[in-house]
């Protein structure tokens, strides 16, 4: 069975998200796979949210915001284009490649490139597969495995 | 009445809490006045069965410090959980997982492999290895098996207060001390179940006595670059300070002594991931919308996520690298 | 000034003292005719053509001239006794003997019943009144002008004679002279083309054009003379309410508004690189902006439907979508060019006997009446051609000099047409202005790919925008008629009332929130804020948001390292609580 990326992307509410509305009333075909998260500003996405996004099973997180000198509230996305490549150096750094971790500008009237962009990384996340986290949840079940393996007295 | 039973155990740390513990001066007369101490292997001479012989709560307080990385710390961690009626993680590495948890930076065959092969001063031409289970003639010998990921004690059982820190510090145990003994003497109401005792609700700045502005990094230096002015905030200086990300407590030694904050209170209350939180905070300041200098700024933070999760790594949103 | 009392030809009138005689009698609505005098100059008395006869209290008379001769009490003046009327004749006689041909003398010389001047007939130009040389010393102020030699040698020159830059061109000497003996000549003279004149004259006091708002004149430093050498004033001097100002400069000024409505419109689509329709390199061929031009009473025909060599053309084709629904252009329909142009055709028609021809992809009569107008065009007996004006050629030899060949394919009858026509009218795409980007950014709204302000809501918020109190009205936010323009203003207009008269703007429940309890005071949110809504109490040493300033962003909640920033509505467990909702 083919893989089937699991994204999460956090919309700009007056770029992206109306981009992505566009897209719909436009009928732009591209995949499912990106589930939608409406923040106000790409300034308002935490680092913390891409990496829950991550560690709760996303094999991608899409920010899009507007484009630089657009933002409705001036200058969040300029703030978001600095947190996220400290994002992207911090999830490289943790063994996970920093292509799933991607920001585009997307504005109100690109419902295409919208399209575009949510094929395109799907296409890439698809191409990386699976981000399957090693050992991320605790297994107590292994661990009392081990426990009794181990035998001895205690066991 | 009897006295409460009190526990204390470490498990994958460095004692350092135990000292602080130490630390406390005449109020260790005290505690082990109002209390009776039913374990402290670190002190006092008891043996894992005299835990096993109690009834299940019979303990009623355990300062449980050390991460766990190995089945002896789970198996006591369970035990223990089991035998008190609460459990407090003491500690960074309870609470956080600390720097024993830098271990899930990398895996426990590379550690294993340093150690017994690679390290300058191992001698070992037959790559011997610990072996968990190994029979001799008089019978079998067990070891506890170390494990791949360094997990905080709230990861493996139910923990019921924190008390952060790398050590707590003993002015705080003191007054958790005060706290502790006035609820048990004067009946009063228990704290809700998971907050945490010794620390302050605000960030480690709050203790801070730098003086500070409005803040716009142009870009970082390490420590050793910079003789940082005694009076301003060290982020402003371009130093990375994990004072607003580390909730307070300690009163703010290190910035006091020059240094900047590593962040050993762990992230205050509200903040998922020390880490990723720092990173938005400085991101947000980095007074640049040039892309390639805002790449070339950030270069300058060396070893971002020993810097970021010094204290917290087991404890972070991804707990681990992916090796 | 004292008054005086005094009469012309009989009739008593109290005047200042030391006024001229002429302005008496002018006011007593008694003509004396003059060739020197002008209103605004000193008098001169050259021409002496306004010679009367002066009573004073003990009965002496004198003749004089009128223009220069001063009002004093108890004078009597005759205008038109024997001796005056053959004073005036003799006088006239002399100047004719310099300059007989001048229409201004000879048809003086009929009302004095002159036939045949005594001293025979000069063929001069100039009468010598000196009012070049007056106006453009005592008004203009440029000095460029004065008389050499003397007696009947006496004559107008420039300076030593010599092409001199002290004129500035103004041309109140040419206006000002009665023969025409002075004319202002454009050096190299060439054909004027339809786009380069504006709809207003081009004056250094005028109306800029018939509809403005406010409709009053005003002053073009660049070509009123005061600007230039600071003489003149006339206008003001003229004015009798004294409206005039030449010390007004210009402002900027800095208004404070709760809202504002943007109605900057558009701008024409400008058909020059498209080369198969030959805009600016064939004759005739012009945007439909020009057409309304010339169209316009006050354009640069005066209304009339010309050719450029000023000849009426006998056919003239109307091109539609020049610009619009075209790939390589705008992809959009400019939505007001089928009517207008429909409108081209029926003006015309009722100008012209001109044959016209629409070529067009679809009709669009979308409005009210529109397409019952469009009825009333066929009827009209204008040609409707499906299909659009591919390119425009000039004609062979077998054509008429000046023939444009409009190229096309005619759909509906499924063939190639070349249709032989004097003038084509392209009619342009409305394009977003060069700067809406600008604009768009001033205000805090966005632009979509077409460059037209983005509206709140396509259906439900058609006028607002996604800032507060902007609204839009117009073809800034997409192309559309007077009536639509009209009706989005109004809409708008209400709007912002609505706002303003209420006084006070309810906030949205989302704005960010600081936990006093939490915040550490480490001021990282300061700088965060672009509205500044985040200040810093000093005293208390924690940092709080002004909640009407704030815009809720969020970016201070993300950045906010202690975690002690709320963006209400979009607060941190909000979106866990999401993350984990879409990935479980
Ligand atoms: C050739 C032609 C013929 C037409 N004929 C008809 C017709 O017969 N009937 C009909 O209903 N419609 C007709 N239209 C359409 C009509 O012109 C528009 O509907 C109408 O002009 C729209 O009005 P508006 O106020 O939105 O924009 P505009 O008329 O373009 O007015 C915008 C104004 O804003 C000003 N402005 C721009 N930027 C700024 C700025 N930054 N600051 C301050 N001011 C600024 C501009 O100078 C301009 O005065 C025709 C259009 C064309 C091109
Ligand atoms: S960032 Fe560090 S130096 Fe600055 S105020 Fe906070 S604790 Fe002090
Ligand atoms: S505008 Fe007035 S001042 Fe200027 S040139 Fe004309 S008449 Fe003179
Ligand atoms: S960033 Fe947070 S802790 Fe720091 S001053 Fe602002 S609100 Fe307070
Ligand atoms: S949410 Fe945005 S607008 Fe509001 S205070 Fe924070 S930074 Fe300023
Ligand atoms: S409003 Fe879209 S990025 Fe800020
Ligand atoms: S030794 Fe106590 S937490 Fe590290």
């Amino acid at each position: 069975m083919s893989f089937e990326p699991n994204l999460v992307g956090f919309l700009c509410n007056w770029c992206s998200y109306t981009g992505a509305d566009l897209a719909g009333t436009a009928r732009v075909k591209y995949p499912p796979n990106l589930k939608v998260i409406r923040v106000m500003c790409s300034g308002r996405v935490d680092p913390n949210f891409i990496l829950d996004a991550l560690a709760r099973g996303a094999d991608g997180v899409l920010v899009c915001g507007c484009h630089p000198g657009d933002c409705h509230y001036v200058e969040g996305n300029y703030k978001c284009q600095r947190r996220l490549p400290i994002t992207r150096m911090l999830v490289g750094e943790m063994g996970i490649d920093p292509r799933r971790v991607r920001l585009e500008w997307v504005s109100a009237s690109e419902g295409v490139r919208f399209g575009e962009v949510v094929s395109e990384f799907t296409e890439e996340i698809r191409s990386l597969g699976p981000l399957a986290l090693q050992e991320w949840a605790f297994d107590p079940a292994a661990a009392d495995a081990q426990l009794a393996h181990q035998g001895g007295e205690h066991a | 009445m009897p006295k409460p039973k009190l526990g204390l155990y470490w498990a994958a740390s460095c004692g350092g809490c135990e000292i602080a513990v130490l630390d406390t001066e005449l109020k260790v007369l005290e505690i082990a006045d109002f209390f009776d101490i039913v374990f402290w292997p670190c002190a006092m001479d008891f043996k894992y069965d005299d835990v096993r012989a109690l009834a299940d709560g019979e303990i009623t307080l355990t300062l449980f410090n050390g991460a766990i990385r190995s089945s002896e710390n789970y198996e006591m961690a369970k035990l223990l959980r089991a035998k008190s009626t609460v459990l407090c993680a003491f500690g960074s590495c309870a609470a956080d997982g600390c720097i024993p948890g830098l271990a899930n930076f990398t895996s426990l065959e590379a550690i294993t492999r340093y150690v017994y092969d690679d390290s300058p001063s191992t001698v070992n031409p037959e790559h011997v290895r610990p072996q968990p289970v190994w029979d001799v003639p008089e019978g079998t010998l067990r070891l506890p098996q170390l494990w791949n990921t360094v997990r905080t004690l709230t990861q493996v059982v139910d923990v019921d207060y924190v008390i952060p820190g790398c050590p707590p510090q003993p002015d705080q145990i003191k007054a958790v001390v005060d706290a502790v003994v006035d609820i048990l003497k004067n009946g009063k109401p228990l704290p809700p179940k998971g907050t945490v005792l010794g620390a302050n609700p605000r960030a480690c700045c709050e203790e801070c006595p730098r003086k500070r502005d409005v803040k716009k990094i142009r870009a970082f230096v390490r420590p050793h670059e910079l003789i940082p002015d005694p009076e301003i905030c060290l982020l402003e200086q371009g130093l990375i300070c994990m004072g607003p990300a580390t909730r307070g407590g300690c009163g703010a030694k290190c910035v006091k002594a020059g240094v900047p904050c590593r962040g050993c209170y762990g992230p205050p209350t509200g903040v998922h991931d020390q880490g990723a939180k720092m990173a938005s905070a400085i991101g947000g300041v980095i007074d640049s919308t040039d892309p390639e200098e805002i790449e070339r700024i950030i270069a300058g933070i060396p070893d971002l996520v020993g810097t970021f999760y010094r204290f917290s790594l087991p404890g972070s949103t991804l707990r681990r690298r992916q090796v | 000034m004292p008054k005086v009392n005094i009469t012309v030809d009989g009739r008593p009138i109290e005047v200042e003292e030391g006024s001229y005689v002429l302005q008496a009698a002018e006011a007593l609505g008694i003509d004396i005719p003059t060739l020197c005098f002008f209103k605004y100059v000193k008098p001169y008395a050259a021409c002496r053509i306004c010679v009367v006869e002066a009573r004073d209290k003990r009965g002496r008379t004198r003749m004089v001239t009128a223009c220069n001769y001063p009002a004093s009490e108890g004078i009597e003046i005759l205008t038109r006794t024997p001796r005056v009327m053959a004073a005036r004749r003799l006088n006239l006689e002399m100047l004719m003997s310099r300059c007989a041909s001048m229409p201004v003398l000879t048809a003086l010389a009929g009302k004095l019943g002159i036939d045949q001047p005594r001293w025979g007939t000069g063929t001069d130009t100039c009468i010598l009144c000196g009012l070049c040389v007056r106006v453009c010393d005592e008004i203009v102020g440029a000095q460029a002008l004065g008389f050499a030699s003397r007696g009947i040698d006496r004559f107008v020159t420039t300076p030593f004679e010599v092409d001199s830059d002290a004129c500035i061109l103004c041309g109140a000497c040419a206006a000002l002279c009665p023969t025409g003996h002075i004319r202002m000549e454009e050096a190299g003279g060439r054909d004027v083309v339809h786009s380069e004149i504006t709809l207003g004259p081009n004056a250094a006091i005028a109306v800029p054009f018939r509809q403005a708002v406010p409709n009053a004149p005003r002053i073009d430093p660049d070509f009123c003379v005061h600007f230039r050498t600071g003489g003149c004033k006339v206008c003001a001097a003229v004015c009798p309410k004294e409206c005039i100002s030449h010390d007004d400069v210009e402002r900027f000024e800095d208004l404070e508004v709760g809202t504002v409505v943007l109605a900057t419109g558009y701008q024409d689509f400008d058909p020059t690189p498209m080369k198969q329709y030959g805009y600016g390199r064939l004759p005739n061929v012009i945007t439909s902006m020009e057409f309304e031009r010339m169209n316009n009473a006050a354009g640069s025909t005066g209304g009339k439907i010309l050719m450029e060599n000023g000849k009426e053309p006998g056919a003239i084709a109307i091109l539609h979508c020049i610009g619009s629904r075209d790939q390589n252009a705008h992809p959009y329909c400019s939505r007001v060019c089928c009517m207008y142009a429909l409108k081209f055709a029926h003006l015309v028609k009722e100008k012209t006997s001109a044959e016209v021809y629409q070529l067009y992809i679809d009709l669009r009569a979308f409005g009210k009446g529109y397409e019952e107008f469009f009825h009333r065009i066929l009827e009209e007996g204008v040609n409707v051609i499906r299909g659009k004006g591919a390119e425009i050629v000039r004609g062979g030899k077998e054509y008429p000099e000046g023939t444009l060949l409009v190229r096309c394919e005619d759909t509906l009858a499924a063939k190639f047409r070349e249709i032989p026509v004097d003038m084509v009218v392209l009619c342009t795409a409305l394009e977003a202005n060069h700067d809406a980007k600008d604009v768009a950014r001033r205000f805090g709204i966005s632009v979509g790919a077409d460059g037209w302000f983005i509206e709140r809501h396509p259906k439900l918020g058609p006028v607002s925008t996604t800032t507060d109190g902007v609204f839009l009205a117009g073809v800034c936010q997409s192309p559309k008629d007077i009536p639509d323009a009209v009706a989005q203003g109004s809409g708008a207009a209400a709007q912002a009332m609505s706002l303003m008269i209420r006084g006070e703007v309810e906030m949205d429940g989302a704005y960010a929130v600081i936990d006093d309890e939490v915040c550490s005071g480490c001021r990282l949110c300061n700088d965060l804020c672009p509205y500044s809504a985040i200040g810093f109490d000093e005293t208390k040493k924690t940092s709080s948001v002004n909640p009407a300033l704030c815009k809720a962003c969020g970016t201070c909640a993300a950045g906010c390292p202690s975690g002690a920033i709320r963006a209400l509505h979009f607060a941190d467990e909000q979106i866990y609580a999401e993350i984990e909702g879409i990935l479980s």
